[in-house]
């Protein structure tokens, strides 16, 4: 897709405001729509739109194999990590309320690292499962 | 939608089925925001219009754009099909009425959900309140379950560089792999 | 009168369904069986929400001058239902492609001759 100048020059131009809505929809997901699952997949939108027009070799050398791998498994981790910080701070499994000092603040706090181990799982997924159709993933 | 689906099932070149079902579920986004569902619209227009299109396309490039007329009689799966779609309409005659406030699902722990989440957990999102704390296990198993799926997608089709991936046809390399084994 | 319109969105929802179910029963092409587990799965989750719905009820979404709400449990799972969706999808792709590159066909009945072949 290298001629199509108005595909690059647009997409170079949006890129960025699409990973910048994807932060937005994950940290403001407390307050209205959005969340973990929404940003993720926004967020991978935005690095197949740059594979799609770019090339799918250019977009692997901006976000290497090892790190999609990386960010898969420190997803999951931050989630599952949390409840056993909550187990250590002396609540249950996935019991927020143990991790500050105010019952609605750890709760606040919990959320939000769990939705963001969340976002970061939703969108490495994303984004290998999209290299990998491409034939691309070594 | 209706019509949409009819559709999908009568076109026979999958690449306008695949777009067809985008359509669908775009159809479907807007009508969650009619309901009152917007994280649920948020998720649909995302994942079902953007993302699942987009592997589905990848698919029919590494495989094929036409399905093939059909050989045997489709009578057999329509009958099947209007035998279950009665037995289901039958069921339905039972159920609350559409926008009931006193139907079962409104009223078990949906009440203390909603009265209770603002002050417990402090966060103007029920939705988001439930997702992550209350049914915080649900979300948990849902996120192993992603972390699955991408591993099996590489598993499954990843390319290694010293992988031999069996019966692959399309590399050459193949024959000379299997001499050496 | 009233039950008709009561229960027209199940009815609708049935139809959406059968749709669904028809496609992945009688055809043979494995991704048009995925496009219809896919219409069978979106016809779900509208169920699900239509039950969530509450006459006059907003967004599950807390502010002063609301007092009714839709109910937001089914949101929740159909919102992981949703993920939980691609990821099949995505997998049943992968295994779809990797049949086609094994056995150079997508469609059930090949499928199935070729093994009846090999005995």
């Amino acid at each position: 897709m290298n001629r199509h100048s108005i595909l690059r020059v647009v997409s170079k131009i949006f890129i960025p405001f699409i990973m910048l809505f994807a932060l937005y929809v994950q940290f403001h997901g407390d307050f209205g729509p959005g969340g973990g699952f929404q940003a993720g997949v926004i967020f991978a939108a935005a690095f197949v739109l740059y594979a799609l027009i770019y090339g799918v070799e250019k977009a692997r050398k901006v976000l290497p194999a090892t790190a999609t791998r990386i960010m898969l498994i420190v997803g999951v981790l931050l989630f599952a990590g949390t409840g056993f910080v909550g187990i250590f701070l002396g609540g249950n499994y996935l019991d927020y309320s143990a991790l500050a000092s105010t019952v609605t603040g750890g709760q606040h706090l919990g959320i939000f690292i769990v939705e963001l181990g969340v976002g970061i799982t939703v969108a490495a997924t994303m984004v290998t499962v999209f290299f990998v159709f491409s034939g691309q993933d070594f | 939608m209706g019509v949409v689906a009819f559709a999908i099932i009568r076109v026979r070149d999958l690449f306008a089925a695949v777009m067809l079902s985008g359509i669908f579920s775009l159809l479907a986004a807007v009508l969650y925001v009619d309901l009152g569902a917007v994280d649920v619209a948020f998720t649909e227009a995302a994942v079902g219009v953007g993302i699942a299109t987009l592997l589905f396309v990848a698919a029919i490039s590494l495989t094929t754009g036409k399905e093939k007329a059909p050989k045997k009689s489709r009578a057999m799966p329509l009958f099947v099909v209007i035998v279950t779609g009665m037995i289901l309409l039958w069921g339905t005659l039972d159920m609350p009425h559409y926008g009931d406030p006193n139907a079962p699902a409104n009223k078990h722990v949906v009440p203390r959900y909603l009265e209770q989440s603002g002050k417990e957990i402090g966060l103007p999102n029920v939705v988001t309140s439930v997702l992550a704390s209350y049914r915080g296990y649900d979300t948990l198993g849902e996120t192993f379950v992603i972390f699955t799926a991408g591993l099996d997608a590489l598993v499954l089709l990843g390319r290694g560089r010293n992988r031999w991936r069996p019966g692959m046809r399309s590399n050459p390399k193949d024959e000379e792999r299997e001499e050496e084994v | 009168m009233e039950t008709v319109l009561g229960l027209f969105n199940f009815w609708a929802v049935v139809v959406l369904m059968m749709a669904g179910f028809y496609i992945v029963i009688a055809h043979e092409n494995l991704i048009k069986k995925v496009v219809g587990l896919n219409v069978f799965q979106v016809a779900v989750f509208v169920f699900f929400i239509s039950m969530s719905k509450v006459d006059g009820g907003t967004a599950p979404i807390l502010g002063e001058q609301f007092s009714v709400y839709g109910n937001p449990l089914p949101h929740v799972l159909i919102l992981t239902a949703i993920v939980v969706g691609i990821a099949t999808t995505a997998l049943g792709l992968a295994m779809i492609v990797r049949i086609r590159d094994s056995f150079d066909t997508i469609e059930d009945d090949e499928l199935f001759a070729l093994e009846e072949a090999d005995g």
